[in-house]
């Protein structure tokens, strides 16, 4: 009996060390990431960086283009998905509850929440690149408006269903109209939540290089041009760690860098924007 | 009585409410205006299967059905097919569930159990940001550290063990650094926070009547765990598992670095391959608007279409339906 008390207590013990093993392995590995990114990418990142262009090796180039071709591509990619993605959320949860189309609509809302996003690059080549002859920075937003809009779709919906139904009772027991009840007190009530929605969508925009090498391609030369080619600093980064140059590997890790700080910041005010609100 | 005597202030009420009922314009526009943007949804879906569908015709005209398993690439002679890619990408993706899962588990264990309740707030904000961080940093990073440390120190040691055993030295054969098994590893690490962070939520949605039950039977951690949290949420975490399977299949940045994107069929996992998404990354600039090399690569977009879909398919039937809940 107490033998097999105590063989039960080193089981427990056993799987207590094993389970603080797999995370002290997990943290080691993430450790050893994110060293690499500062070790590698501070060294690299200097003022020349921010305010000169992609250059060929031994030119000292720095990533300007690719950093407002970013902003460029992101900004638009965000516009065209923001009122798509936070109407048809509102559509789900507020006019859907219970039809079909509105289960279908969500499904599909779903399956393009977990496309892989060299697919939503392949579409939008074959739409809009195959037919105008022409890379684009106007494709990359495009593009990055279709990996933003359901993101945004979901969050919305989400944040809308804790809206307690009382309120909205409150408001039509006034007299208001549904729009009203929507616009006015569900999108007030959730309007944080929703605004959470929207930053983790532009995170996840901004970090996504896969949809951009068929759509924006890249540039090396400073463009702001919609209809043309546009560097971004994914793609900027792809382009310059797989070049054998030390310089331009240096640079890509300066990017890298970058990118990542931009990501998680924008993920860290997500994440104080829902905490207020709790 | 006094309460009849209001009755005509409420009818006088009548006259805005009426006119009010006459204008449902802004309503109906409103209506209209959302459900429109849940079509564009729709369309949205549609269109990227249509356009996938007709990109890949001349391919899978030419090449018949089989074009989805023939295991041929080859862009000298314009024969292509989907086999090696798929094999690549399936191979690269359950590598890095065999090595993610087991690793979840335990640290999901860790948060949940062993790490003292102050500190589970900040670890799973910190898991999220991890979870937040793009994938070229980690193929950045598979490429620079992870492979040639791989090349260094483990798989000549791996392959020398293997040797001497029959098949298994098939599978575990000398290689390179940059192979499906270095790919499944980075693949691994990414997907380790996604995975980790939908665990802690599942084990720690198990009702504490439950557990405590179980605690009150003399139950050690482990028990309760393994005996009422596990059989509690398994489906979800069955779930869990196949949404960062999905995740892996599509990956393109953090394979592309490190899987060598070699078009070739070898059971050795220290081999370079490639897969579907590193493929179509890779060869996409070498394709001419109209060439049959294009058709062959959308050809591939919708294989990794209809493989991804058949996942979120499972993970849907498993966990339980968001409209339930």
């Amino acid at each position: 009996m107490s033998g097999r008390t105590s063989a039960r207590k080193a089981t427990n013990l056993v799987v207590a060390a094993l389970a603080t093993g797999a995370a002290l392995l997990s943290l080691a590995v993430l450790a050893s990431i994110l060293w690499t990114l500062i070790a590698r990418g501070a060294p690299a990142l200097r003022l020349s960086t921010l305010t000169t262009s992609m250059a060929p090796t031994g030119e000292h180039g720095g990533l300007a283009n690719a950093i407002v071709g970013s902003l460029i591509q992101v900004g638009i990619g965000m516009l065209i998905a923001t009122p798509i993605g936070v109407l048809a959320g509102t559509y789900l949860s507020e006019y859907a509850k219970g039809s079909k189309l509105g289960d279908v609509t969500r499904f599909v809302s779903d399956i393009l929440l977990s496309a892989p996003s060299i697919l939503i690059g392949l579409f939008v080549y074959v739409l809009l690149v195959a037919t105008t002859k022409t890379y684009s920075g106007f494709a990359g937003a495009v593009a990055l408006a279709v990996i933003a809009i359901p993101i945004i779709i979901r969050t919305t919906e989400d944040m809308l269903s804790l809206v307690p139904v009382a309120l909205r009772e409150a408001a039509a027991a006034l007299g208001a109209p549904k729009w009203k009840v929507v616009t006015q007190i569900a999108w007030r009530a959730a309007g944080s939540g929703m605004l959470t929605g929207i930053l983790l969508a532009l995170a996840r925009a901004a970090g996504e290089t896969a949809p951009l090498l068929f759509t924006s391609l890249g540039n090396l030369n400073w463009s702001t041009s919609l209809g043309k080619p546009m560097a971004s600093l994914p793609v900027a980064i792809y382009q310059f760690a797989s070049s054998p140059y030390e310089d331009l590997v240096q640079l890509a890790w300066a990017g890298a860098l970058l990118i990542t700080l931009g990501v998680l910041a924008i993920n860290i005010i997500a994440q104080l924007t829902v905490g207020r609100r709790s | 009585m006094p309460d009849a005597v209001t009755i005509p202030t409420a009818t006088s009420d009548a006259a805005p409410l009426a006119r009010r009922r006459v204008s449902p314009l802004p309503e109906n526009l409103f209506s209209a205006t959302v459900i429109g943007s849940g079509l564009i949804v729709l369309l949205l879906l549609g269109a990227i299967i249509v356009m996938l569908a007709d990109g890949a015709w001349p391919a899978l005209k030419a090449f018949g059905i089989a074009f989805f398993w023939s295991p041929v690439w080859d862009s000298v002679n314009d024969k292509y097919g989907a086999g090696i890619m798929v094999y690549g990408t399936v191979l690269s993706s359950v590598l890095a569930l065999l090595i993610a899962v087991p690793l979840s588990i335990g640290v999901a264990y860790f948060l949940t159990e062993i790490l003292a309740a102050p500190f589970r707030r900040a670890v799973g904000v910190v898991i999220q940001l991890l979870a937040a961080i793009p994938s070229i940093i980690y193929g950045m990073w598979g490429f620079f550290v992870l492979a040639p440390w791989l090349a260094a120190h483990f798989i000549l040691d791996v392959a020398d063990l293997a040797a001497p055993v029959p098949g298994l030295n098939k599978i575990l054969d000398y290689g390179s650094g940059n192979s499906v098994f270095t790919a499944g590893l980075v693949l691994a690490v990414m997907i380790l926070p996604l995975i980790t962070a939908m665990f802690v939520e599942i084990l720690g949605a198990t009702p504490v009547v439950l557990k405590e039950s179980a605690y009150g039977l003399g139950c050690t951690r482990f028990e309760v765990v393994r005996s009422v949290a596990v059989p509690y949420g398994r489906r979800a975490m069955i779930g869990a598992v196949m949404l960062g399977l999905g995740r892996a299949l599509g990956e393109t940045m953090a394979v592309t670095f490190v899987v060598g994107n070699a078009t070739r069929l070898s059971p050795n996992i220290f081999a370079q391959g490639s897969t579907i998404a590193s493929t179509i990354a890779n060869e996409f600039n070498e394709a001419g608007f109209g060439s049959m090399k294009l058709a062959a690569l959308l050809g591939l977009g919708l294989t990794l279409f209809i493989i991804s879909f058949i996942v979120l398919a499972a993970s849907r039937a498993l966990v339980a339906p968001r409209a339930v809940s």
